[in-house]
């Protein structure tokens, strides 16, 4: 494979133009992460960043003698996300031994779902519309970790045990850009459910793609190869993307795409080749005979169902209905389950004193900036709700205009003060006194006559320059209709 | 001196008089450890034997004991020793499978029977010998080399729970623990001519056993009477919660109600056991312990169990398949005996950690396990076993809804074996299993008595079979087939 005429490639255009000739058929493996308290089976805690081997039991470092005990609230985790995605819930499942050696590896096998998974055939749908298919979901516990330094290597069995589920999608999506969004859904479902807190950085949220291409209108499926452990929607994206050029160049040079396992280096934008098929293991997968099947009724899952919280497309929705926002309004405060709680905690707060879409109008703009300007997370607001409901309750109310509410909302994220204390001590309530408002703007019409003369011939752009000049003077403080109403009087009483 | 001789003493009788106060449980400790003392080497019954180490521990269980009298708490197993089969985790001692990969591995916690032995007031009287992971039928497996039938010293103990079972029939401990999984109990208690239960799969927690084939598994007693065995099983039996397999039925009490009749209890013996390959001698002998049970009232009928033919090749699948898996983890990474060989990879490290750690029996298994689990060999070996195994367990099952209560048959073909003689021919050794399998693999209870002494003078055994959780039948029909000999006084080798 040239490595230089893939980079030619990878422009916009050379990735159209092999979208011409190719079609790309993509399936995801998510592994995702459950914030259960315990570990699969046994009691071990799961938090993250514990001293090395710190969350270990007997049961978890798979000493001799040992036996599993299945954790019921990942089993219910899991059936909410069965739920969630409309998939079909096993009644018998089983968990099945894969064997294979590695140091962090602790019995020789990982314990995992196998041929009779919980879940099978639920869908997910696109912002573009288009349903993809989740073949099955399965539950198994993750490994533990090498750490190599120092002439040694260590082993870390915190993660060792930890619950997983491994959500596997039907190879219909077709882009890179696809594959990020079904990942995107997939996340805010599990965050909706609060099953995971889908930290792609901490890698609770983790992705392998199947890729392989196929002459366009061909039926059969390309040979595939598969990518391990993509760690971030853009890696994700990147990484489809080089490997759909990739195999466009190995096809076109009469080339047949070996099956292999693939890594993506993110340093060099690249994926490199972990083993091909012919040394990939045999798993000697067999129904653990220490667990027995997992059984869940009808009456577990209706329990479950009854306590499912909203999901991101019911509250795009009610969003919506509810508060007369337009769709991309209501799609962006969804995104994240916290945003749009807050935002439903402002606009109850605000009481009516400026519409819903004013809110969403503020929190899609100066709060989202402030937002990310500080990397601030929504488990530690920078901005409380009551605060931030009592700055446009100010605005709506007309005691600060909107200029100036921009102002006091950069205040507060900076200084963390309220915006009250911020506009006493600011000096900035507006000013809504007609008398004050009037002597100001004859002030300025008089400082201006090459102005007001230019406006009263017609040129309306005039009047922007006047009203500047005043709430100049006024510094930001007139109210803006009073200002108006004054200036427009004052002027056309000059006509 | 107390008054009373300790080991002149049945296990029920010592709790009786220590929990009386007429029996202090410190000279108890001391009379078993001189005969151990005097007797271990010569036997080979003992892994290891650190007298100042045992009596250490007992001392803790001392005070224990004393403090519960003082409560005026009857403890059930009140200054009884016991000895423990080296594959059972005792906190902090060393236990090492009959290998040589674990000769230096301690446990890190207590199995649940030896929780339950600790409440119960008992006192740990070392580890016993097995065969190495408890493969082998004669445990001349171990390597801590054979241990030697108390009856004669050119005979074996049998296997794998050899060493518990000399223990015993040489009265250096009243009780003993062993584990059963494919008649590791049974056999060698025939062939001691002691009583040995294994009692029915998930009556008795597996936790803090090491596995070997864990669907077959099942931690058994050794006892001299049936009293004794009632007892014993009384302490370690109930549900788990540490053990997914373990059921869910409250522990059994007063097993042994007292009973002289068998009125109206029907016998079922299985034609196929009657014939090839069953010694003459047994056969007599097993004749005429039926004799004695018809005499307490019960009927004997023949039935035909076809399938019981096929237990050997179903047995030897299913469980070297589960073994091996259950030994992957001892890969010489976290714990056991590491290679010191230098400048080895990571794959080699386990091939020659692993080479050198197991022995001969031990990788015979493990490679025949590998194979059947192999991708190709699955459906037509681990699969269609488990197919056979299900037939097998109904038509055992069958026997049972006909409206019998038990199944009698000899427990092995033959008495204790000559020390060497069948080490060259693993089939041969097998099939001196063929009558204990089904009991596993159907996971019902199943109970060997002694019988009688063959022309050599070696002891018979004779094996009752009851549906599952039908210990109670097992040990009341034994109890009174004992009452009708006189006691086991007379299975006492002149030691």
């Amino acid at each position: 494979m040239s490595s230089k005429s893939t980079e030619q490639k990878s422009s916009d255009h050379g990735f159209n133009s092999i979208l011409s000739r190719f079609e790309p058929v993509i399936g995801l493996e998510v592994h995702c992460q459950l914030k259960t308290e315990s570990k699969l089976f046994c009691g071990c805690k799961t938090n993250f960043g514990a001293m090395a081997n710190q969350n270990t039991c007997p049961v978890c470092l798979g000493l001799p003698g040992v036996l599993p005990v299945l954790n019921h609230e990942a089993v219910e985790y899991a059936i909410r996300m069965a739920l969630a995605v409309g998939a079909i819930i096993r009644e018998r499942s089983v968990f099945a031994r894969k064997q294979y050696f590695y140091p962090d590896l602790p019995k020789g096998y990982q314990l995992t779902q196998y041929d009779l998974p919980y879940c099978e055939n639920g869908s997910l749908t696109l912002d573009n519309g288009r349903k993809i298919t989740i073949q099955r979901i399965h539950m198994e516990e993750d490994a533990g970790k090498n750490i190599h330094g120092d002439n040694a290597s260590y082993v870390d069995l915190n993660r060792a045990g930890i619950p997983l589920l491994e959500i596997v999608s039907a190879p219909e999506i077709k882009s890179p850009a696809e594959a990020a969004d079904y990942l995107k859904k997939l996340r805010a479902i599990a965050r909706y459910l609060d099953i995971s807190d889908g930290n792609l950085e901490e890698g609770s949220f983790r992705c392998d793609a199947n890729v392989s291409l196929r002459p366009v209108g061909s039926k059969t499926l390309g040979t595939r190869t598969e990518i391990k452990n993509l760690n971030s929607f853009r890696n994700v994206e990147k990484a489809i993307t080089y490997e759909i050029l990739r195999q466009a160049d190995v096809l076109e040079s009469g080339d047949k795409v070996k099956q292999v396992t693939l890594q993506f280096d993110a340093a060099i934008g690249r994926t490199l080749v972990m083993r091909s098929k012919e040394d990939s293991p045999d798993y000697r997968y067999f129904p653990d005979p220490d667990l027995g099947a997992l059984l869940i009724n009808e009456a577990r899952v209706q329990n479950v169902r009854a306590n499912i919280l909203e999901l991101p497309e019911q509250k795009v929705q009610r969003f919506q209905d509810t508060f007369s926002i337009p769709e991309a309004d209501a799609r962006q405060l969804t995104e994240e389950k916290e945003l749009a709680a807050f935002f439903e905690d402002v606009v109850q707060k605000v009481d009516g004193a400026v519409a819903p879409k004013i809110v969403a109008n503020w929190m899609l703009s100066e709060y989202l900036r402030e937002f990310n300007a500080r990397q601030w997370h929504f488990d530690k607001p920078f901005v409380s709700s009551e605060r931030f409901a009592r700055l446009l309750k100010l605005l709506g109310e007309g005691t600060i205009s909107g200029k100036i509410a921009k102002a006091v909302f950069e205040d507060m994220a900076a200084s963390g003060s309220d915006p009250d204390s911020i506009i006493e001590a600011k000096g900035l309530v507006q000013i809504s006194d007609s008398a004050a408002i009037k002597a100001v703007v004859d002030q300025v019409i008089a400082a201006h006559p090459e102005q007001v003369a230019q406006y009263l011939s017609g040129k309306q752009k005039v009047y922007g320059f006047l009203v500047g000049q005043v709430m100049k003077i006024s510094a930001g403080r007139f109210n803006p209709n009073l200002l108006n109403e004054c200036l427009k009087e004052a002027l056309h009483g000059k006509s | 001196m107390s008054a009373l001789e300790p080991l002149a003493l049945s296990a029920s009788q010592v709790a009786q008089e220590v929990n009386a106060g007429s029996l202090k449980a410190h000279d108890v400790a001391a009379a078993y450890a001189r005969r151990v003392e005097n007797l271990h080497r010569e036997l080979n019954t003992h892994i290891e034997w650190d007298k100042e180490a045992v009596l250490n521990e007992v001392d803790k269980q001392l005070a224990y004991i004393e403090a519960a009298r003082y409560a005026q708490k009857s403890l059930p197993l009140a200054g009884v020793p016991i000895a423990i089969k080296d594959n059972i985790m005792v906190d902090s001692q060393t236990v090492s499978c009959g290998s040589q990969l674990l000769r230096n591995h301690r446990a890190a916690y207590d199995a649940t029977v030896i929780q339950k032995l600790k409440a119960a007031g008992a006192l740990l009287f070392g580890r016993t010998n097995m065969d190495e992971f408890a493969m082998g039928s004669s445990c001349e497996n171990s390597s801590y080399g054979p241990t030697i039938n108390p009856w004669n010293r050119r005979h074996v103990a049998g296997g794998s729970s050899g060493g518990s079972a000399a223990a015993v029939a040489a009265r250096l401990t009243p009780l003993a623990l062993g584990s059963d999984t494919g008649g590791s109990v049974r056999q060698p208690a025939s062939f001691c001519g002691v009583v040995g239960l294994k009692p029915t799969y998930g009556r008795v927690s597996r936790y803090g056993l090491i596995a070997y084939g864990s669907s077959l598994d099942q931690i058994g007693t050794f006892a001299t009477s049936v009293q004794d065995t009632a007892l014993l099983y009384e302490v370690i039996a109930g549900h788990d919660p540490a053990d997914s397999t373990s059921a869910r039925i409250a522990a059994p009490q007063g097993s042994l109600a007292s009973t002289s009749s068998l009125k109206g209890k029907r016998i079922a013996i299985i034609k196929e056991f009657m014939s090839e390959g069953l010694d003459e001698d047994v056969r007599t002998h097993f004749d005429q312990a039926l004799d004695v049970y018809r005499a307490a009232g019960a009927t004997v009928e023949t039935v035909s169990l076809p399938h019981l033919l096929h237990c050997i090749p179903v047995y030897y699948i299913i469980a070297t398949a589960e073994a091996s898996s259950n030994l992957a983890r001892f890969d010489g990474i976290r714990y056991g005996v590491r290679s010191q060989k230098p400048g080895l990879s990571l794959r080699e490290l386990y091939t020659q950690s692993r080479s050198e750690g197991f022995g001969r029996e031990v990788k015979q298994r493990i490679m025949l396990g590998t194979y059947v689990l192999s991708s190709g060999y699955y459906d037509a070996y681990y699969a269609k076993a488990n197919r056979i195994r299900e037939m097998i367990r109904r038509e055992i099952q069958g026997v049972f809804e006909q409206g019998f209560d038990l199944i009698a048959s000899p427990t092995s073909p033959t008495t204790a074996f000559e020390l060497g003689q069948k080490t060259q021919d693993s089939l041969a050794m097998y099939l001196s299993d063929i009558y204990t399998l089904a009991a596993n693999l159907a996971g019902i209870p199943a109970l060997s008595q002694p019988i009688g002494l063959c022309r050599k003078g070696l002891p018979i055994g004779m094996q009752l079979m009851a549906p599952a959780f039908g210990e109670e039948t097992l040990l009341r029909s034994a109890q009174v087939y004992e009452q009708q000999i006189n006691g086991t006084e007379k299975f006492r080798p002149r030691i």
